[in-house]
């Protein structure tokens, strides 16, 4: 039970996280569809952290390391889609896209060529980090707190507060929901949009070293991030692009995905005798079923998917 | 005049795509001088020669003929996407429907014995139901069919694992081979083989898909059904208010494109060119990679047949690849520098656009600065 | 002595390719004095507030303000001048509070968090001062079209603004709504702001401007005091000719009833009452109805129901004595009925498809045009549409094959009526059909409704325009909430009791 509650945490948090950086993106009108990819570039910059970290680094000096190389990476492959979408008015769905594929075919040529520098015989794209990832572990009884956990809530708590008391929430929301009307009264449409895409990109590579560091103690980089993207995206579908909501639709998905991992210790689950398959099902059945329910009265930001151009009116 | 040709959306179109195909290349070049400057000249060229690494030209045909058996699937996969597209339909379940045609395909040819052409509807028939859902879910619940589409991915994959757990053999995760199961499920050759110095995987599956190329371009081009589909997409409130049904539109479109990369499963499937490992961990890449094919076509169904083409040169190319320095994945990394670049498509062919207007007015100006005034436009 | 000027727009010249939108443009707005800009649809107006407010650097000419030369590089610029608009669209923000539009891009904050308060203080302080009231906590999409445009004046007062500019402010106001907005700028005049009022409604100019500055495609023809000039010298000014704003026609001699409508109920996207609420009429041939009313009372879901686009909640429509309640869009479209909708964008045109593509829209299913495979008959099409042209007289600038997305706004509305009246319709539903066109096209639609009407077709218009609602139909039914609260005869009505009843204040028994 303990530990259904510890993955289910887990997994929310990732959901969380990714989906926090969907809704701002979004809140600020550009889609981002690329959050897999982005998902994929931050965990591999916190996995490599991880790498080539010094042994017998302090527990602290890692967590800030990898926490601070993920979000960066995630930023600066963010702003692949933030120059396309914003500048050049490309179709975010293409761009985006591009970007997932990009990210699973980037990571994988960057983690091999390294692997293989280091040892020509290796050709595998994996990482990896068992020992460094300890740090992020502690064993409260038999409940492993991940400090993730709490970078997390703190995440939440962020957005919420910077979306609804702050000055730059207010102008963010304005430019997702009518830029014409905030370029009138001196917003920088442009900038504000950049500033969304970029914060998603943070909270969407934090969101992937926290996923890839969920299970084993190492990851292989062709497999990408098993659409935890766009669950996240269903997850802010779902949450109705409001903070508070997009983290108990995030429980409630982390749930299904954790049943995936540990309902061999439920015996009533094991009693079904269901394929392990199903339960890999089971996030993906359970998000369409939500969407086809919720999606009819969604109550997207009016202007997202739509460029802006200044000279229309 | 060289003016005119600029102008022609057709000729721009292609230039565009070249513009993506040599910035991607380039950019490939780039990141493999990073990895290894030593080889990278010769890496990137053998990525561009593919089957022409090879010196005797039997051989150069024999890999030519398996990179068209590979090329035939992607095509498919590129007309669900463009075909969808035309709709307004952002089609990425096309992987999704792919594998679900590859899990019916050998389904039906290994367990039930059917021949070829019955494996190949029912590959169909599959890919097009799960277009169906999508379908349904976009007309009457207003889920974005990008979202569907992804989950119905992985939903697909897991079920094609499960199923053709059914017809693996024994000791390995691979499926059975279907010449020593059922040989009535190959696709016939016609001969078509011989041409490509005996390569057995050459079948008639290659001709089909570039005819469904043309059907795809007739359809969309010259029918009253192309003219009701283009129309929902471009304005669906239109389309609803001259009477179409534009829901059905939407559901029939991506049943098409669902039945269309479902066939691209079975063609390449049904030639016995490779087998499914049921371990799979992830979608295969073929429908992701139709979606590149698809842009850098410039969204034509002949443009298809050629970008197709190029994009499984490349991919088998990076095969070739030096593999004590570089990886197969190189390819992988161009193409969808390739698609990331055909987003800025619009742009380019809004600055020539803007280019020829410049220089046109200049010219307008020299000629006379008084007709002006007139201008028929109210 | 020198006149006195807040702002002055010295010899404007702004081009974009193909056209000269302002060519040599002055405008001298004084201190405290209202001053309005009229001009047709397309006459540079929106180009020259557009260069004021910095979103188009003008290829010549200079802005002065009290005097001093300035240079504006974007809205922040014109802000800083003390330069605000009411724009015809509000640029309002519509699941935000008015006090967050209001204070949005100049909000009081301590550390980037807000500090509503005071913002809060100051603005209830300026709706008091100026007789503007606001609930400062509503959302903006569920309040009134009036209150919302007295938001967006106060957005220009807690700027400080002291130059003001209204751009067709009255558009979607009611008569009386109008009276009252004219008594807010005198007020603000007074206060000593200065006032543009950008407008093409020669009696509102003539009503409250101290002067008149017009324009004409592009081009500056003069400025007049209002006191010494008269409607039809501004009329001909703006147009370059004498306008014959009547529309003339034969008095109706109507038929058999066409459309009947008992009872009809549709509900509202919005809210949980019904849109349209228990509505009964006909329309008979040879005579054209005109559904009069304030954007937003049930005209858009009344002309839904009728077509098909929505479906009734209640009720019955009879046309030519079928029952077409349940029927679908297509036989509406096929059995007698054209409609030329409301937005020619959203539902009249495919704007992606050629123009001959457009003109068989409702017909491209005929055997002329597509043949027995379902291929297209391409040539029909195109002799079908090259006939249209000729005959309606749509101007582009290929023929048939120009993109529908590159014609102007007239010329798209005439494909459209072409395509439907070209249909040979019993009954013709005409929903706003000369928005946003010139004076031009406006006289070329009004005399095509009345020849409908005199070749014994039933003609059912929906305008927001008085002029339209007064000069065109021969009977006018006027739609309130959702309902249907008077029938007048346009003959006899005058403006005034016609304002009574689109503001709700008055009302009749109707029956159908």
């Amino acid at each position: 039970m303990l530990l259904l509650l510890q993955y289910t945490l887990t997994f929310s948090s990732v959901l969380i996280l990714v989906a926090l950086g969907g809704c701002i993106s979004e809140r600020s009108g550009v889609i981002n569809l690329g959050l897999e990819g982005i998902m994929v570039m931050g965990a591999m910059g916190g996995a490599l952290t991880m790498r080539y970290l010094p042994e017998g680094s302090s527990a602290i000096v890692i967590i800030l390391a990898v926490l601070l190389i993920s979000m960066l990476v995630g930023v600066l492959y963010s702003s692949m889609l933030a120059v396309a979408a914003i500048n050049f008015k490309a179709d975010q769905t293409i761009v985006g896209t591009a970007l997932n594929m990009l990210g699973t075919a980037g990571a994988t040529v960057i983690v091999k060529a390294i692997n293989t520098a280091a040892n020509p015989d290796d050709v595998s794209s994996a990482v990896q980090y068992a020992i460094p990832k300890q740090a992020f572990f502690v064993k409260l009884g038999s409940f492993e707190f991940s400090w993730f956990m709490l970078v997390t809530l703190i995440a939440l708590l962020v957005v919420y507060v910077m979306l609804y008391k702050t000055r730059f929430g207010l102008r963010l929301m304005a430019c997702g929901e009518h830029p014409q009307a905030a370029d009138s009264v001196g917003i920088n449409v442009y900038k504000m949009r950049w500033a969304g895409v970029l914060i998603s990109g943070a909270l969407g590579g934090l969101g992937g070293i926290v996923f890839i560091t969920t299970g084993v103690s190492e990851w292989r980089f062709e497999n990408g991030v098993a659409g935890f993207g766009f669950l996240a995206l269903a997850v802010m579908i779902f949450g109705q692009w409001k903070p508070l909501r997009i983290a108990l639709s995030a429980l409630l998905f982390g749930l299904f995905r954790a049943l995936s991992n540990v309902y061999v210790g439920f015996d009533f689950l094991v009693a079904l005798n269901l394929p392990s398959q199903i339960y890999n099902m089971m996030p993906y059945i359970i998000s369409l079923l939500v969407l086809a329910f919720t999606s009819k009265k969604s109550r997207a930001p009016k202007a997202e998917g739509i460029p802006y151009d200044k000279g229309q009116r | 005049m060289k003016k005119n040709l600029l102008k022609n959306s057709g000729v721009q179109s292609l230039l565009s795509s070249l513009i993506c195909i040599v910035l991607g290349l380039l950019i490939g070049y780039v990141v493999l001088l990073f990895i290894n400057p030593a080889g990278a000249g010769e890496a990137i060229a053998t990525v561009i020669k593919n089957f022409m690494t090879y010196s005797k030209p039997e051989t150069q045909m024999k890999y030519l003929g398996s990179t068209l058996v590979k090329t035939a699937p992607l095509l498919m996969c590129s007309l669900s996407i463009l075909f969808a597209y035309k709709v307004g339909l952002f089609n990425i379940g096309a992987a999704g429907q792919y594998c679900a045609g590859v899990g019916l395909a050998l389904y039906s040819a290994l367990a039930w014995q059917l021949p070829w052409w019955a494996c190949l509807l029912l590959a169909m028939a599959a890919g097009a139901l799960l277009g169906a859902v999508s379908g349904l879910l976009k007309a009457y619940c207003n889920v974005n069919e990008v979202i569907s589409g992804i989950m119905l991915n992985w939903i697909t994959l897991y079920l094609v694992n499960m199923l053709l757990t059914l017809v693996k053999e024994e000791t390995s995760p691979y499926t059975l081979h279907i010449s020593t199961v059922n040989e009535s499920a190959l696709i016939p050759s016609l001969g078509l083989g011989k041409l490509f110095t005996n390569n057995q995987y050459v079948t008639i599956a290659i001709p089909l898909a570039i005819i469904m190329a043309f059907a795809v371009w007739i359809v969309l081009d010259k029918t009253r059904f192309g003219y009701e589909l283009k129309a929902t997409g471009n304005n669906k409130n239109a389309a609803k208010y001259c009477g179409m049904a534009e829901k059905r539109n939407i559901i029939v479109t991506l049943i098409i494109g669902g039945a269309l990369a479902g066939m691209g499963a079975a063609l390449l499937y049904l030639t016995g060119f490779e087998q499914w490992q049921c371990s799979t961990s992830s979608v295969p890449g073929m429908g992701f990679s139709g979606i590149s094919a698809a842009f850098l076509g410039g969204l034509h169904p002949v443009g298809a047949v050629l970008s197709s083409f190029f994009i499984q040169h490349i991919t088998v190319g990076g095969a070739y690849v030096d593999k004590t320095m570089y990886c197969a994945q190189i390819s992988d990394l161009i193409s969808s520098i390739i698609i990331y670049l055909c987003g800025f498509v619009l742009f380019m062919k809004y600055a020539m656009n803007a280019g020829i207007a410049k220089r046109e007015e200049k010219a307008a100006a020299k000629l006379a600065a008084k007709t002006e005034e007139k201008g028929g436009e109210q | 002595m020198e006149q006195q000027y807040a702002i002055e727009m010295l010899h404007i010249t702004k081009k974009f390719p193909g056209i000269i939108a302002n060519d040599d443009i002055t405008l001298q707005l004084r201190k405290g004095e209202i001053h309005a800009l009229l001009g047709e649809n397309g006459a540079g107006k929106s180009t020259l507030m557009s260069v004021l407010f910095g979103l188009y650097q003008p290829e010549e000419g200079e802005i002065r303000k009290d005097g001093q030369p300035v240079s504006i590089k974007n809205p922040n610029d014109a802000n800083a001048l003390g330069i605000g608009m009411v724009h015809q669209h509000f640029k309002l923000v519509e699941c935000f509070s008015v006090l967050d539009n209001i204070i949005m891009g100049v909000e009081p904050t301590k550390m980037g968090f807000l500090q509503k308060k005071e913002a809060r203080e100051k603005v209830l302080a300026l709706s008091e001062k100026y007789g503007l009231h606001v609930d400062p906590d509503a959302i903006i999409e569920d309040i009134t079209v009036g209150m919302q445009q007295r938001t967006e004046i106060l957005k220009m007062l807690y700027r400080d603004n002291e130059i003001l500019i209204f751009d067709e402010p009255t558009a979607v106001l009611t008569p009386q709504e109008i009276d009252e907005l004219m008594q807010i700028m005198k007020n603000l005049a007074a206060e000593g702001k200065s006032i543009l009022f950008i407008s093409h409604k020669l009696a509102e100019i003539m009503a409250v401007a101290d002067r008149c500055s017009v324009l004409r495609k592009g081009k500056y023809i003069g400025t007049v005091e209002t006191a010494n000039t008269t409607m039809e010298e501004l009329s001909a000014m703006m147009v370059g000719r004498n306008v014959n704003f009547h529309v003339e026609k034969k008095p109706s001699v109507p038929g058999e009833a066409v459309l009947q409508v008992e009872h009809m109920s549709v509900a509202s996207k919005r809210s949980k009452e019904d849109a349209v609420k228990d509505v009964s009429f006909s329309v008979r041939r040879g005579e054209i109805v005109c559904i009069a009313g304030i954007d937003g009372n049930g005209q858009t879901e009344l002309v839904y129901g009728l077509t098909g686009l929505e479906p009734l909640r209640e009720g019955k429509v009879t046309l030519c004595g079928t029952d077409i309640t349940r029927a679908p869009i297509r036989y509406r479209n096929t059995h007698g009925m054209s409609h030329i909708p409301e937005d020619r964008h959203k539902h009249g045109l495919v704007l992606d498809y050629t123009l001959e593509d457009n003109m068989v829209l409702q017909r491209y299913f005929e055997p002329e045009f597509t043949g027995k495979a379902g291929f297209l008959r391409r040539d029909n099409i195109r002799a079908y549409a090259e006939r249209l042209i000729e005959q309606y007289d749509v101007r582009s600038g290929q023929g048939p094959i120009t993109h529908a997305r590159s014609m102007s706004g007239g010329n798209q509305q005439k494909a459209i009526v072409a395509r439907e009246i070209d249909k040979d319709p019993e009954l013709l539903v005409a929903v706003q059909p000369t928005r946003g066109l010139d004076v031009g096209a406006i006289e070329y639609i009004h005399k095509q409704l009345v020849a409908q009407r005199d070749a014994g077709k039933a003609v059912l218009l929906v305008s927001l325009e008085l002029d339209e609602v007064m000069d065109v139909p021969d009977r006018i039914l006027v739609m309130y909430e959702g309902e249907i609260v008077g029938e007048l005869d346009p003959k006899t009505a005058t403006q005034e009791e016609l304002g009574l009843y689109m503001a709700g204040a008055k009302r009749d028994e109707v029956k159908a």
